[in-house]
């Protein structure tokens, strides 16, 4: 079941790390999928959908990857886990809020997920690699309309700005916990399995940080707030989430 | 008692009436989701790409192989799902293009060299009704993942067309 060539402590390192990427998308697809129906027009109701779907087609892909290497049942995880054995970061937790806090979120993951991405799919470890190559191509796509909206709000009219800037006053230091280190991932980080987050964070600082001051838009200077911190909206947004999978534990297919 | 082993030609051809369920028009093989076939005996099995990782019809593409495989007489049929090297729309035959084309849906255009993680400017496409590449995307997600949405501004049609990945 497990690949030969990994130690015990390469393939801890793996699993840590998939659990947190497996959680960050199924949280923030929910998130999402949540406008469905609700968007201030159609085309941007058809946009969210379909940036769902793509988040749950990687979570999925991070449970495979996790399957083959301890033996894990996909549903079971996502669906049968309670709130304290969730590895997500709280950005993905967060309610909607109004549009600009929804573009700003999805446009700062983008640009997380992507050169997380980016940087594994030169992963020594072959299925992360390959994974990693095939969600890139869809993150691009994302990054091109949140990228978008990020500017229209910012630049478009007063009102507009200020939530864009209060979206980004409340975002940032969850943001920048995505790239905290995570304990025990150094193994697979000096094998070349895993990215180094503390690298990746100086271009997504570039990036995005090079974007918004183009934008006239300054984040905060906040400590970041890393993983496991988790805020009141965790359990009502699981309780929905898993709702429908706990009722019917004995529903098979789709 | 005789049984019928169907021989890979057969399947191929099975497979090429399998239409993608978000483009009809298509057949799957002719989107170049299917990346070979091999028969042993009676087993069949056939590697599958899908277009997008969170792609709604992947499993109806699946069970839509089975069932045209198994209809040869195949007595065990298998699917495996290859992902590298990705899906891309270089695999396209030019029989899809056409195809897309006719039916209104701009096929794609080369995927954009260059390793931009932020691209604001998509790649310019012919509008599938005038032939126009004054067109502007008007959604950078459309019907299906594998869509987007544009306006040509030569004949003022509005149309979908497939992402260049």
């Amino acid at each position: 079941m497990s690949d030969p060539a990994l130690s015990v402590a390469q393939r801890n390192a793996l699993l840590l790390r998939l659990a947190t990427l497996a959680d960050d998308e199924l949280l923030l697809a929910h998130r999402v999928g949540a406008w469905t129906g609700h968007a201030p027009i159609l085309e941007e109701d058809i946009a969210l959908a379909n940036i769902a779907q793509d988040e749950l087609g990687h979570a999925t892909g991070w449970l495979e990857l996790r399957r083959t290497l301890d033996g894990s049942d996909p549903d079971q995880l996502a669906f049968s886990r309670d709130a304290s054995a969730f590895r997500h970061s709280a950005i993905t937790e967060l309610p909607n809020g109004d549009w600009a806090f929804t573009m700003l979120r999805q446009y700062l993951f983008d640009a997380w997920e992507a050169l997380w991405l980016d940087a594994a799919s030169r992963s020594h470890y072959t299925p992360l690699a390959q994974t990693a190559a095939l969600a890139l191509r869809e993150e691009r796509f994302h990054l091109e309309h949140t990228a978008l909206w990020t500017e229209r709000l910012a630049l478009g009219t007063p009102e507009s700005a200020r939530r864009l800037s209060n979206a980004l006053e409340e975002l940032w230091p969850y943001a920048l916990g995505l790239f905290e280190p995570l304990p025990g991932e150094q193994p697979g980080i000096d094998a070349d399995l895993l990215p180094d987050v503390t690298v990746l964070k100086e271009r997504w600082l570039m990036l995005v940080g090079g974007h918004l001051q183009r934008l006239q838009l300054t984040p905060p200077d906040t400590a970041p707030i890393p993983r496991g911190q988790h805020t009141p909206h965790l359990g009502p947004l699981l309780a929905e989430f898993q709702r429908v999978a706990r009722e019917h534990p004995d529903a098979a297919g789709w | 008692m005789t049984t019928v082993q169907p021989v890979e030609a057969d399947v191929w051809r099975a497979l090429s009436e399998v239409p993608d369920p978000e483009l009809p028009v298509v057949n799957i093989v002719e989107l170049g989701m299917v990346r070979g076939v091999t028969v042993e005996g009676g087993q069949v099995r056939v590697q599958f790409t899908p277009t997008f990782s969170g792609c709604p019809a992947v499993q109806v593409i699946r069970d839509d192989i089975r069932r045209a495989v198994a209809q040869l007489g195949a007595s065990d049929v298998q699917v495996d799902t290859v992902i590298s090297p990705p899906w891309s729309s270089a695999d396209l035959h030019d029989s899809a293009r056409r195809k897309l084309q006719q039916a209104g849906i701009a096929p794609p255009a080369p995927a954009p060299s260059g390793l931009d993680l932020i691209r604001l400017e998509a790649p310019p496409v012919a509008c599938p009704h005038c032939g126009s590449t004054d067109t502007r995307v008007t959604s950078t997600f459309g019907s299906a993942l594998c869509k987007r949405m544009y306006v040509c501004q030569h004949c003022r049609e509005p149309f979908e067309g497939l992402k260049s990945l």
